[in-house]
């Protein structure tokens, strides 16, 4: 089966990221660019299916400015077979990147889309859901096991206060959870490899997709910032500054 | 202004999140009305009817809603959402699965995890792990909205007396069944809502170290939670995980017992009322966030608390 795994270029998890000083948006000028934690999930996700014998091919598409090719590049060292890129400059909210997708789903024909349940610059946890709806096809959402079966995918589910299992029939969406799996790295040799493996570039326009955003970003701003209080010398004089100063407990 | 809350619930019982994003709703304004869809779910429409501020409720016994299958219920709120100026649910995990997925049937540009409303259009979220507080305003005809639980007070669960009217509408895909769930069963209240909450990280160093910490709650009435470190060490499962991958935490009381205090798992506790780190590393970043903060050795502070306790 033909697997589609979407990633996303994201500031690095490391990275703190502040507002710009008149507000406008996040001051990402010159900071280190990562492949979306949770894309790196469903790439090797992917990989491991095909280890088994479960995936034929591997294709890896990646939305956004034309360096995401580095993303991609990085997908194609860990195992996937080739790229597509949807190079744009504006940037692209869940529906349209749900609507890009869909357009890739329709071109490509896979029979398991994996994505990551959220990336960690936007915090919107929502396209691999959206793609579903667009295009009729069940999720498999916060996803910590995935069997693929006759016609059918299992997965099994992370929600509030434990686990949950469904079965979907396939095509399907995945979105990866933390515990799905670990990736691995890339070695030298792969990623030598990589940059031969073919990787194509297209365009919203190109693909039919109007990708206007819809929800305008007014204004950016730090949060309130904690202080930090003081340190107690032992556990005498954290219970009563709990009990007699804050007054949290009795 | 009309707004659709999907309830959140067991069939039997309205979850508490649904309170919450009710006092969201109220933020906004207008009429408002609950949708309570699910199989046998009386009990749980009859807890909305009471709820404070809700002008009606929809109930819809079906099959196909039983186990809140996103792919069947995003199909009814669709139906039943397109009427409305607003559809919001709490960003449970629940409700982050479903909307997006009613919101693209709609096509809406949903709104995830709001902490704060400006106007009908217009709201603040948190974006970058919480690092960054960015106000967006929707142009999209309908609002589609999940909400951060903890940062809006819970309506009165009591008080209302709404009209209860059933709808009938059933959306099954077939494509998508329920196979089994596996609810860690506990006499702890519930992390989202805990008064007062104790988490671990990977200082504990294993999975039985987490006793302690069950033992300190259970004298405290805590929840327990974790650090993403601990869980990805395998101490404990993920459903325990706060931070920016995991739960959202506001408590009255937050104890960080041997963990660093990384921006992910800050960002899940940030807004707590009285932060307590308990740490041996006084240069954890943890401290810089702590109201109160203690530099030891947690296998000896954390049974001397619980004992003086």
């Amino acid at each position: 089966m033909k697997i589609l795994v979407a990633v996303k270029r994201v500031v690095d998890f490391n990275v703190k990221v502040r507002p710009k000083a008149d507000g406008t948006d996040v001051d990402i000028a010159n900071v280190k660019m990562s492949i979306n934690p949770f894309c790196e999930i469903a790439i090797e996700e992917a990989v491991q299916l095909k280890e088994k014998g479960v995936a034929t091919e591997i294709v890896a598409v990646s939305l956004g400015p034309k360096q995401a090719q580095e993303q991609i590049r990085t997908a194609l060292a860990l195992g996937a077979d080739r790229g597509i890129l949807v190079e744009t400059d504006i940037e692209l909210q869940p529906l349209a990147v749900a609507k890009c997708l869909k357009a890739v789903m329709e071109k490509e024909s896979p029979e398991l889309v994996i994505m990551g349940k959220q990336s960690i610059d936007g915090d919107n946890n929502q396209t691999g859901q959206m793609l579903g709806a667009l295009t009729g096809t069940p999720q498999g959402t916060f996803a910590s096991e995935v069997n693929i079966q006759e016609g059918k995918v299992k997965v099994t589910r992370e929600i509030d206060g434990g686990l949950q299992a469904v079965e979907l029939t396939l095509p399907a969406i995945v979105t990866t959870d933390l515990r799905l799996n670990e990736p691995r790295y890339a070695s030298l040799p792969n990623i030598m490899k990589a940059k031969k493996k073919p990787l194509e570039t297209t365009t919203a326009q190109e693909l039919g997709v109007d990708v206007a955003p819809r929800v305008t970003t007014l204004k950016v701003e730090s949060p309130a910032e904690r202080q930090a209080g003081v340190k107690v010398a032992d556990v005498n004089e954290l219970l009563d500054k709990l009990k007699n100063e804050a007054k949290v407990i009795l | 202004m009309s707004i659709l809350v999907i309830a959140e619930h067991d069939n039997a019982n309205l979850k508490a999140a649904t309170l919450n994003t009710l006092a969201a709703s109220k933020a906004i304004g207008g009429d408002i009305e609950v949708l309570v869809a699910g199989n046998n779910c009386g009990g749980a429409a009859d807890e909305a009817a009471r709820a404070d501020g809700v002008n009606r409720v929809l109930a819809i016994e079906n099959d196909a809603y039983e186990h809140q299958l996103a792919e069947n219920l995003a199909l009814l709120i669709a139906e039943v959402g397109k009427n409305y100026t607003h559809i919001l649910a709490p960003a449970s995990t629940a409700g982050k699965n479903v909307l997006p997925r009613a919101a693209a049937l709609l096509d809406v540009q949903a709104i995830s995890d709001i902490v704060a409303v400006e106007s009908a259009d217009t709201f603040k979220r948190p974006i970058y792990a919480g690092n960054v507080i960015a106000t967006v305003q929707s142009g999209d005809p309908i609002k589609v909205i999940t909400v951060r639980t903890t940062a809006f007070d819970a309506v009165a669960s009591e008080g209302g007396s709404a009209t209860i009217e059933k709808l009938d509408s059933a959306h099954n895909t077939s494509k998508s069944t329920f196979v089994s769930e596996e609810l860690a069963k506990s006499n702890r209240p519930e992390l989202t809502s805990a008064k007062v909450v104790i988490s671990g990280g990977r200082g504990m160093q294993n999975g039985e170290n987490f006793e302690m910490l069950y033992k300190l709650a259970d004298k405290l009435g805590a929840a327990v939670g974790a650090s993403r470190a601990a869980v990805d060490a395998g101490f404990v499962p993920n459903d325990m995980q706060v931070g920016q991958t995991g739960k959202i935490v506001a408590p009255e009381l937050y104890i960080a017992v041997g963990i660093s205090g990384a921006i992910q798992h800050l960002a899940g506790m940030n807004d707590s009322k009285v932060i307590v780190a308990i740490n041996k590393d006084e240069e954890a970043p943890i401290f810089q966030v702590a109201d109160y903060g203690l530099v030891a050795d947690l296998f000896d502070a954390v049974p001397t608390l619980e004992g003086k306790l």
